[in-house]
């Protein structure tokens, strides 16, 4: 029992980076922007979040940081995309590429330093509970900043008239921009919120779950967290259910292993890949589905007609 | 004085090449192909040591360039050619760029080729590798009597002979000083992700194991392991940075002497297509400070086994030995030879699980 406990903590924290940055992701796509550069936004919070945490000893100031610097990246991105008009898919493979270079420059000081990782919050009593307590309210804050967000950003995008803005905007800019939205700076502010939480997502490995630096240390995670959106066909909700698909599988099958369960593990790494596709097949094989899901303008530049 | 030029690699992988400065024709040039970044604290920060060796030899005579980064497919075989145009020596350095090097080489008869760890070779290609195994089994010692929960957790990689040797040797040496001794191994597909490595040292120790080893190549699990403070043995490099206080001792690589000596071959003309296996003996392979929290006992024997096996007077596989089936492998003192443990695809006796294939 004891064990069984152990294995679902482990569960429910292995996949937070990829909802953070699932999450941010589906918002840019919903405004209707494709950004490839999620691994590369990722990388860069992972060291930004780093660096900072060590040298001002905060981590709070490190997760800040993290966020400002995933916004940067995304914002230059929106620049290129949005303004300049550049093309979107090649600017994220771009963004990634670049991403990963300057975040190896920026970390060479970095690697083979620790900090501590972020405290699990106590909850007086609560956390004391058996079972329950150490399932649900017994993580770091930002297991429940994760979810807060994946919450917010359902109600924002079904509720507010802003989430309302943004999805036309998504759907169709040339309507949006006629009745008078600004279509290049709704995108914009999409684009800087999924940075932001790209950037968490990368910081919450580099701080948390193995709290150092080194190159490459988000190990295409970014790319999966792209897959994830596409698994939710676009919907908040169905993220969290393929972020713990990805990576409570993974988990659970490191456990098996251990275990000596005498499965090919190989098959479990697939497992999530192939659902993707399968779902990919599912919401593509005719017309009205691929408008119901997709948002219909994504990735398609945006000309403001003079 | 070098310039960095980043060169970028189409598709999802980004491949980043730095070229040191352009000089006179007449220098040795130098290439290193790694699979991961010169930063990982492991596998590939010793190669990187090994070429900064070179350089640190030859000064001025010879010119060095690597690529870091280079997954085990096609991408490899695309920097190896790039390479290859304008390089008078490659050193391949993961298993998994075997084919690639050969391919490649085919094609360019002149260039000299070292595939580090593989088993093919050509008139143009050598093959070298170190003996790990036999720091595995120098660590198998110290794990099976230090253990309170007789589970070793270990961190596997790829089922290639490599790293099956090694699984064998610890788990031989660790039973034949504690023979209750059980290893839960755990394979996570992957040389280098640390939140892969992470999750499955979690996993081990949650699973009751109270030393990890590991065949991967980043310092997560060490890490895991000093907060959660449990013994660990780190892998490739000295990793005491990461586990200050549970960190028992590690195998290093170490190929400055040997990548020395075979850029001194071709700047002389006797280089020639070799295969190179050396241990603790020539010192292609050494262990770290062993830690104060071995035993002095565990300590001594230790250190008597790691220079038993480099004077040639014990081999970390003496038999009687059966593999896992049960079927004799080597009688009673028999040693391995070498072409059984390059082939390795078995597990020995008492090792639990099967083999993945």
């Amino acid at each position: 029992m004891e064990l069984a406990v152990l294995i679902l903590q482990g569960i429910i924290v292995a996949p937070i980076p990829l909802v953070f940055a699932a999450i941010g992701e589906l918002v840019v796509e919903r405004s209707g922007v494709l950004n490839l550069g999620l691994e590369g936004m990722m990388i860069l919070g992972a060291i930004a979040g780093f660096s900072v945490a060590l040298d001002s000893g905060s981590l709070v100031a490190g997760i800040a940081a993290a966020a400002l610097a995933g916004a940067i990246a995304a914002g230059i991105f929106g620049i290129l995309t949005q303004v300049l008009l550049s093309n979107q898919v090649a600017t994220g493979l771009a963004l990634t590429i670049f991403g990963l270079g300057l975040a190896a420059l920026w970390g060479q000081g970095y690697s083979g330093e620790s900090t501590a990782p972020l405290a699990k919050i106590h909850i007086f009593l609560l956390s004391d509970i058996p079972i329950a307590g150490p399932l649900l309210f017994a993580h770091d804050p930002l297991v429940y900043l994760a979810f807060a967000l994946v919450a917010g950003v359902a109600w924002f995008l079904s509720k507010t008239r802003a989430g309302l803005i943004l999805r036309a905007v998504g759907e169709n800019h040339d309507a949006a921009h006629a009745i008078g939205y600004n279509v290049v700076a709704v995108r914009m502010a999409a684009l800087l919120f999924g940075g932001a939480c790209a950037g968490v997502g990368g910081a919450y490995l580099s701080t948390v779950q193995t709290p150092f630096w080194v190159e490459n240390m988000t190990a295409g995670r970014g790319w999966i967290a792209l897959a994830i959106v596409v698994f939710a066909s676009w919907r908040p909700g169905r993220v969290l259910v393929g972020a713990y698909l990805f990576g409570g599988v993974t988990v659970a099958q490191l456990h098996a292993q251990g275990f000596g369960i005498d499965i090919d593990a190989q098959y479990l790494s697939m497992l999530p890949y192939l659902v993707t596709i399968l779902v990919l097949v599912l919401i593509s094989h005719n017309k009205a589905r691929v408008s119901l899901n997709a948002p219909a303008c994504l990735a398609k530049p945006f000309f403001a007609p003079s | 004085m070098k310039h960095v030029m980043r060169i970028l690699a189409a598709g999802a992988v980004a491949a980043a090449l730095s070229v040191g400065a352009a000089g006179a024709a007449e220098k040795v040039k130098v290439g290193f192909v790694y699979v991961g970044p010169v930063g990982d604290h492991g596998w590939t920060y010793e190669h990187e040591q090994g070429r900064l060796a070179v350089e640190k030899a030859f000064g001025d005579e010879v010119k060095t360039t690597y690529v870091e980064n280079v997954s085990e497919g096609p991408d490899a075989a695309r920097v190896i050619q790039q390479l290859a145009r304008g390089h008078d020596i490659i050193f391949t350095t993961s298993f998994g760029f075997m084919n690639p090097t050969l391919k490649v080489a085919k094609r360019f008869p002149k260039v000299k080729f070292e595939h580090a760890t593989g088993f093919k070779r050509a008139p143009n290609v050598s093959t070298y590798s170190a003996r790990f195994y036999e720091g595995r089994y120098v660590i198998g010692l110290i794990a099976g009597k230090v253990t309170k929960t007789n589970t070793i957790g270990y961190i596997a990689s790829f089922p290639i002979p490599e790293v099956v040797r090694g699984i064998n040797a610890a788990f031989f040496a660790a039973k034949s000083v504690n023979p209750t001794v059980k290893f839960k191994i755990v394979w996570v597909n992957t040389w280098f992700d640390p939140g892969k490595e992470a999750d499955a040292a979690r996993a081990l120790i949650d699973q009751g194991a109270d030393v990890l080893m590991q065949h991967t190549d980043s310092p997560a699990a060490m890490q895991i392991s000093e907060e959660k403070g449990i013994f660990a043995f780190g892998q490739a490099s000295d990793m005491i940075k990461f586990g200050p206080n549970v960190q028992l001792t590690s195998i290093i690589d170490n190929w400055g002497p040997y990548y020395v000596a075979r850029v001194k071959a071709v700047m002389d003309g006797t280089w020639d297509s070799q295969d190179t296996w050396d241990g603790f003996g020539p010192g292609m392979v050494k262990m770290a400070a062993f830690s104060k929290r071995i035993p002095e006992d565990v300590r001594a024997m230790a250190a008597k086994a790691r220079d038993d096996i480099g004077a040639g007077k014990l081999h970390p596989f003496t038999g009687p030995i059966n593999k896992q089936d049960g079927s004799p492998w080597l009688k009673a003192g028999e040693t391995a030879s070498d072409s059984d443990l390059v082939g390795m695809n078995f597990y020995i006796e008492g090792v639990e699980g099967s083999l993945p294939k």
